[in-house]
This record gives C-alpha cells, sequence and structure tokens, in this order.
C-alpha cells in the first residue's frame, strides 16, 4: 500500500554547486528527453539510489513514456510504459493528485524494492511527468524535492501540451459541442488543441473519411492556419477578427465565416487562440444582394436621370407648349414654349407681366374647369392667350391629361397647348377652296351641261343629216321614176314610129327619130348611173351572193353589147384562163362592173381588137376579169382621176366622147362592195387593161 | 299582121295610172295583134279582171286606190283570176322590188323604160308558158 511521503527535515547543507550545475545543464537543453537524461543521471549521482527513472505523459494518449532511466532493464522500463489506468493505477493516482508517494513491497511499480513517485509539473497545473527512486522509506530526499520543484515546471514546458487531457473535462467539452458555431483553441500556427464537433467537421478528417472530405478539410486547414498567421503578423494583441472562406466538407459548398480570434495564455505561459468561426455566408450574399441592389439602384437612378434629361429635352423640342401641373394646379414644370407664355422673367417689362398674369388666370381658370368637370380623364378647350412678347392674340386649343398613379389616384396634369392660328388659316384657306371648287363644279355643270345640250343637238343634227341623205335618196329615187315615166313614153312612142305603127316615115321622118331614140337612151343610161351612185351611197344597194359560172357571164356581156359591136370595126374576144371556177358573188354587180369596162373599150377603141379574159390566181383565191383593148390609152396623169366621180379625161365642153363620167367610178364602188379593186395599165396611144379583181367566194359585209 | 278567125286573139289588161304609157302600151297590143281592155287603179283593174277574166294583165305596180301588190295578191287569192298571168310593170329599178312583186304573186317582171315591141315580146312569152293552161 502506498503511503503519502513526508518532507524529512534537511539533515545536511545542500550540496549547492551540484544543484548550480544541474540548472545549468538544464537551462542549456530544451528537449525532454535529453533533460531528463541529465536529472536522472544527476540525482543517481547525488542520492545513489538503485533505479531512478523520470517518465511523462504523453500528450494526447496520457500514457506515460520513460523518458530516462538507471537501473532498470528494458523490460522494467516497459512495464513502467503501460498505461496508467490499466497496469500502474498507483501511478495514475499520483499523476492525479499530484503529491509525492511511497510505495512500499510488495506492491510497487519497481519490482522487489520501495519506491518514491513524485510528480513532476507546474504549479498549481496538470501533471506531466514522474520521477521514480528505489528507497527504502517514504522519506524524501531533499535533492530529488529540488529536482521535482525547478526540473517539473521545466519539463511541462518542453513536453508538448495534451489538447485532450484539458482542464475543465467532458462537461466543458459537451457544452463546446452543443454550440453551433465552430469554436477551437489553437496555437499561434492554427494547430488545433481543442476543437468542438462544429470546428471538427470543418477542420478535422477521421480515419475513415473520403478523399474528397480529407482535401476539403486539409484545405480548411491551410486557410485558416493563414488567416491565423495573418492575424500574429498584424494587430498585437485583443480580439481579432477576419473573414475566412471555407468549404463545407460535407455538402462542399462554399461557407464564409468570420474568425472571431481572443489570445489566450496557457497556465505554462504559452499563447494560444480561442477562435469562434461565425458562419456569415447567408450574411455575405445579404451583403452582396444588398450591394447589387445598391448599385442597381444606383443605375436606375441614373437612367430616371437620364430620362428625365431626355425627356426635358425632348419637351423643350416639341414646339407646342407642354406644362405639368400638380393635382391642385401648380406648375410643376414647362418646357421652353410654354415658359415663353407664362413663365415670368425678372427683365420681363409691365405690359410683358400684364399679358403672362393673363395666361396664368386664363390657364388656371381652364385647369379649374377640368377638376370641376371630374371624372374626365381628358379635357379639351380653346384658350385665347396674348403674346407676352407682342401682344398678338394667339388662339390656342389646351388638350389636358391626368396622369393617374398606379392605385388610380390623380398625380398630375399635363396640358398640352397647340397653337391653332394655323389651323384656322388654314381652315380659311379651306373655306376658300371650298367655294372656289363649289363655283368651279358649278361652272363644271354649266360646260357639262352646255355639252350635253350641244351632243344632243349634234345627235339631232345627225338624225336630221341622216334624214336628209335618206330625203335625198328618196328624192333622187322618185325624181328617177318621175325621169323615167315620161322617158319611157318618149322612148316607147319614138320606137312605135321607128316601127312604122302610125303609117310608113320618109328618110328625113326615119333619121330625126332615130336621134331622139339616141339622146333618150343616151337620157336614160345617164340617169340610171346617177341613181346606182345614189343607191351605193345610201347604202340601199346590197349584196346579193350566189354560186355562178364566169363563161355564161361573159357570154352574156358580150351579149349586151352586140349592137354595138356589130355597128364597129372591132374584133371582139373572150378568153377564159386554165381552171377558172365557179364564184361566189354578186352575180349582177360582176355582171355591171365587166359591162361597164367593156362598154369604155368600145367606145374608146376605133380599131384593132377588145379582149375579155377570165383567170383565177389560186395564190390569192382571187379572180380576174380583164378588158384589153387597142383603143387611145390613158396617160399616166389621169389613171388614178378616171376613177373618180364625173371625170373623164376630157371634161371639156366640145369633148368627142359622150357619157357620164360616172361608169369608171361605180364601177370602183361596186368592186369595193365585193372586196375587190379595179386596176388599170394603160399606154397612152396604144391601148388599156381594165381589171377587175375580186375574191372567189366574197364575204357578206 | 293578124291571123284572125283561127286564134281568138288573147286580151291583155293593162293597167297604170299614166295615160301616156298605158294607151301606148294598149295601141302597140292592139297594132301587135291582141285585144286590149285598160284600168287606171288597182280597184279599176279588179273590177275589170273579174268582168272580163283577160288572159293577161300588165300591172304596173305604183297606183293610186289600191296598189298594183295588193291587187295582185287579191287576184291570185280568187279563184275566178288566180290562173290568169300578171306581169309587172315598175319604174322603180329598186333591187328587191322584183322580188316582192313575185312574192305578191305576179308571174313576171318588167322594169320601166321598157319599149313596147320588148314588152310584147315577154307578154307572147308568158302567155306562152301558161297557153296549155288557159281556161278559157
Amino acid at each position: 500500500m502506498a503511503s503519502p511521503v513526508a518532507l524529512s527535515p534537511p539533515t545536511s547543507t545542500p550540496d549547492v554547486e551540484a544543484r548550480l550545475a544541474l540548472a545549468e545543464q538544464l537551462l542549456a537543453c530544451d528537449e525532454p528527453r535529453q533533460c531528463a537524461e541529465r536529472v536522472v543521471a544527476w540525482l543517481a549521482r547525488q542520492g545513489q539510489p538503485e533505479v531512478v527513472a523520470c517518465l511523462a505523459r504523453e500528450p494526447g494518449t496520457g500514457r506515460l513514456v520513460c523518458l530516462a532511466a538507471r537501473g532498470l532493464s528494458d523490460a522494467g522500463r516497459a512495464a513502467l510504459e503501460l498505461p496508467p489506468d490499466a497496469a500502474t493505477p498507483p501511478l495514475a493516482e499520483v499523476l492525479q493528485q499530484a503529491a509525492p508517494r511511497f510505495f512500499a513491497p510488495p506492491r510497487t511499480p519497481l519490482p522487489g524494492m520501495g519506491c518514491l513517485a513524485v510528480p513532476l509539473g507546474r504549479e498549481g497545473a496538470s501533471v506531466v511527468g514522474l520521477l521514480l527512486l528505489s528507497a527504502p522509506s517514504a522519506a524524501l530526499p531533499p535533492d530529488v524535492a529540488w529536482v521535482s520543484t525547478h526540473f517539473g515546471p521545466r519539463l511541462a514546458a518542453l513536453l508538448p501540451a495534451a489538447p485532450r487531457d484539458w482542464a475543465g473535462g467532458e462537461l466543458l467539452r459537451r457544452t463546446l459541442d452543443t454550440v453551433a458555431d465552430p469554436v477551437l483553441l489553437t496555437d499561434l500556427e492554427g494547430h488545433p488543441r481543442i476543437v468542438n464537433a462544429r470546428a471538427e467537421v470543418l477542420l478535422v478528417a477521421g480515419p475513415d473519411a473520403s478523399e474528397g472530405r480529407r482535401r476539403a478539410t486539409e484545405l480548411n486547414q491551410q486557410v485558416f492556419s493563414a488567416a491565423l498567421a495573418s492575424f500574429a503578423s498584424g494587430v498585437a494583441s485583443g480580439v481579432r477578427r477576419r473573414e475566412v472562406p471555407l468549404v463545407d466538407p460535407v455538402e462542399g459548398i462554399d461557407l464564409l465565416f468570420e474568425v472571431v480570434s481572443t489570445p489566450v495564455v496557457e497556465p505554462d505561459g504559452r499563447e494560444l487562440l480561442v477562435s469562434v468561426l461565425r458562419n456569415v455566408t447567408d450574411l455575405g450574399r445579404a451583403t452582396q444582394a444588398l450591394g447589387e441592389s445598391y448599385r442597381r439602384l444606383r443605375a436606375t437612378e441614373r437612367e430616371a436621370r437620364s430620362e428625365r434629361h431626355r425627356l426635358d429635352r425632348v419637351l423643350d423640342s416639341v414646339p407646342d407648349p407642354i406644362i405639368l401641373s400638380d393635382p391642385s394646379g401648380g406648375m410643376v414644370m414647362m418646357n421652353g414654349p410654354a415658359e415663353k407664355l407664362f413663365a415670368t422673367h425678372p427683365d420681363s417689362g409691365e405690359a410683358a407681366l400684364r399679358r403672362l398674369r393673363s395666361n396664368n388666370a386664363a390657364f388656371s381658370s381652364f385647369l379649374a374647369n377640368m377638376l370641376d368637370a371630374g371624372g374626365q380623364p381628358r379635357w379639351r378647350g380653346q384658350l385665347s392667350l396674348v403674346d407676352p412678347a407682342t401682344g398678338a392674340t394667339l388662339p390656342m386649343e389646351a388638350v389636358a391629361s391626368k396622369v393617374l398613379g398606379d392605385s388610380g389616384e390623380l398625380t398630375g396634369i399635363v396640358t398640352l397647348f397647340h397653337d391653332r392660328s394655323e389651323a384656322l388659316e388654314k381652315a380659311r384657306l379651306l373655306e376658300r377652296v371650298k367655294e372656289g371648287s363649289i363655283h368651279l363644279e358649278a361652272r363644271v355643270q354649266a360646260a357639262t351641261a352646255e355639252l350635253a345640250e350641244q351632243n344632243e343637238m349634234l345627235r339631232r343634227q345627225a338624225i336630221q343629216v341622216e334624214q336628209a341623205s335618206a330625203a335625198k335618196s328618196q328624192f333622187l329615187a322618185n325624181m328617177s321614176h318621175e325621169f323615167r315615166t315620161p322617158l319611157n313614153a318618149i322612148l316607147g312612142y319614138t320606137n312605135m314610129l321607128l316601127q312604122g305603127v302610125s303609117g310608113e316615115l320618109t328618110p328625113a321622118q326615119k333619121r330625126n327619130l332615130t336621134r331622139i331614140d339616141s339622146n333618150g337612151r343616151h337620157l336614160l343610161e345617164v340617169i340610171n348611173e346617177i341613181l346606182d351612185i345614189t343607191r351605193i351611197e345610201a347604202g340601199r344597194m346590197p349584196l346579193n351572193l350566189s354560186d355562178f359560172g364566169l363563161p355564161e357571164l361573159l357570154q352574156e356581156v358580150v351579149a349586151e353589147v352586140d349592137p354595138i359591136i356589130a355597128r364597129s370595126k372591132l374584133l371582139v374576144t373572150t378568153q377564159l384562163g386554165p381552171r377558172v371556177p365557179a364564184v361566189y358573188s354578186d352575180r349582177q354587180k360582176v355582171k355591171q362592173i365587166v359591162l361597164n369596162l367593156l362598154s369604155n373599150a368600145l367606145k374608146f377603141t376605133h380599131e384593132g381588137t377588145v379582149e375579155v379574159r377570165a383567170e383565177y390566181v389560186a395564190a390569192t383565191s382571187t379572180v380576174t376579169i380583164s378588158v384589153t383593148d387597142t383603143g387611145i390609152g390613158i396617160a399616166p396623169a389621169h389613171q388614178e382621176k378616171i376613177f373618180e366621180d364625173f371625170q373623164q379625161v376630157d371634161s371639156s365642153p366640145t369633148r368627142a366622147y359622150g357619157g357620164t363620167g360616172l361608169g369608171l367610178s361605180i364601177c370602183r364602188r361596186l368592186a369595193t362592195m365585193l372586196g375587190g379593186r379595179v386596176t388599170l395599165q394603160s399606154i397612152q396611144g396604144e391601148g388599156s387593161t381594165f381589171t377587175l379583181h375580186f375574191p372567189r367566194r366574197a364575204r357578206r359585209a | 299582121m293578124t291571123n284572125p278567125r283561127e286564134t281568138p286573139k288573147p286580151l291583155v289588161l293593162v293597167v297604170d295610172d299614166y295615160q301616156d304609157a298605158r294607151e301606148m302600151y294598149a295601141e302597140y297590143l292592139e297594132y301587135s295583134g291582141f285585144h286590149v281592155a285598160e284600168a287606171k287603179n288597182g280597184q279599176e283593174a279588179l273590177d275589170k279582171a273579174f268582168e272580163l277574166r283577160p288572159d293577161i294583165i300588165l300591172m304596173d305596180l305604183s297606183l293610186p286606190v289600191i296598189d298594183g301588190w295588193e291587187a295582185t295578191r287579191r287576184l291570185k287569192n280568187d279563184d275566178r283570176t288566180r290562173t290568169i298571168p300578171v306581169v309587172a310593170l315598175t319604174g322603180h329599178a329598186m333591187t328587191g322590188q322584183s322580188d316582192e312583186a313575185k312574192g305578191a304573186g305576179c308571174d313576171a317582171f318588167v322594169t320601166k323604160p321598157c319599149l313596147p315591141d320588148a314588152l310584147v315580146e315577154e307578154v307572147r312569152r308568158v302567155l306562152a308558158l301558161h297557153g296549155g293552161a288557159q281556161s278559157r
């Protein structure tokens, strides 16, 4: 059983020189094991005990480690180094109670001998080690007491602190663990001594932690250490604050902590830091957001300002006056043109001021009317303002619009003025233009009416002309009847007399009657031709189309002029070209044309031949009937003229040839009706060829 | 010139309002061996035709009272005179009158002026055409 050690009174004066020597050695030494060696060696020399050993508590584990020993085997050392709570509870008791103790055999740490256990450490602080000496009794040798007093603090200073073995114990630790913020005690370099649960998560990786988590905690430790190191180099002392960005090893998200570090001095005099980390991540974000909002606010403000400037410029650029009033009618803002009408200037003259007051009064009255009118969002009115500079009247139209707030409350009134001088002038001009146009319209109507009247007149005239033409035709038809009726009698009686119906005639009577007969026939011919022209011109000679053959037609024509041929010395022949087909045309008219041409040929030919020839031109489906004579011929200058009405080559009163001069004119008109024409080839003195060309198949006009 | 008693002289009714022409034709027809009756308008022509039943009628178309077309139409619509040939005479040489005349029932058409010998020739031609059909 161990018993407390009583300090024996000093029996002899201490060996001061030896103690000084040891103290010097210890001061020169800063390595615990070395110091322990020297202490053990010194004690062994001074007191001559059988066994001396110096043990130290290992930081962290609390295991006793033999720093130095004399008189002990390796096995004896090892036996001492067992954990105090397991094999050597007696030593643990010494460590806990921090008082020297004697262990008598057999229950002794040193097998077979009495043992003194002297705790080592700072006064009032935890024990860091033990001195073990073999001793016969519980009396503590003075040198041992001295060594323990001086070597204890030294050893405590040299030995690394035991973080886990920290005064305050488990309760304090649990208390710390409940703190939501990470709390840790570190040395100045940031090596942790005590960490609470939250700090452990951030800075310590367990042995079974994942690779990612380990790296995160390492990174955090580095950052944290760097932050603390900067503290050390920075402010000298006191509470220090700093923001440290760390990584949440579990979530992998960035966190921002405010580190508040407070230096504490350990009992052994070492400076440590208690750091409390406050998670300001959200705060940081909030701050950031706040900054962003502020920037935006500034930007918006700038924008608003520039918008305002822009608006000002826009308003000023509007030539019409614009006024912004507050809900009570006070002017808030006005553009340049409005200023000219409503704003007083220091240098305004008396007259100008009077006019400005008048304008303002007019405007106030206008606004008052508007506000009195109530709910209408717009108000329109006519204001008669005065130009302050000249005094000229300005007829204005004012349009006021209410500016409503978000909740519909009236926040202002914008009034826009529009100078109506121009509009009035325009209206006046428009009025004049309208008057002019009405006048013009009246004139147009009059002109139109006149035109219509003239049209009507023309129409009536056309009818009259038509009627006159019809009357002329009718007249000519009647006249021809009236001509013919007596002529019929003249020719008839002449014919009868010549036939001797009234008895035999003398040769002279017969000759004279023959002359009456011949002149009567000529007159009839003239009347017939005039009648033909009239009928053609009146459109009263229709086409009578039919199929007929040309040989028969030519025979008929020649037969009709047979009496004339018989009286002449001419050879008259008819020729038919190859493959002349039957034609479809107006037989009567073809016959009349050919007869006329043949009559002319006989009339103007004194000797030689007259040939009537019909041919067919397949390429153009045209039939030609030509009459060729060996007569007097026609000079080129007259070749066109002879087809005109009443024209003969010789139109003198003493001309050699009779006839109306209508024959070729009629031929030309009839040929046109058939869709054809009459052509002439002639050499004066040698003869002429008149040719009728007409389509084999006539088309109804 | 005439061959009396062997064949009776045909009776020609000459209808014309113009006296000179009517008498001229009548004289020449008698001279040429015909009996001649005269009428100076359409009504008279109808009366004489129904009364005398001529062998042929020379009908001027432009007539007072009843014109030649109407007279011809009535003659051709009456059983008593239906078969009597009518030769139309006109001074109007306008185209279409011949068609109109034939439409009214005229058997031939002669345009004035027509010489007496030409007219007689036409009368003989028409009578020859109707020779076998004569009901006298």
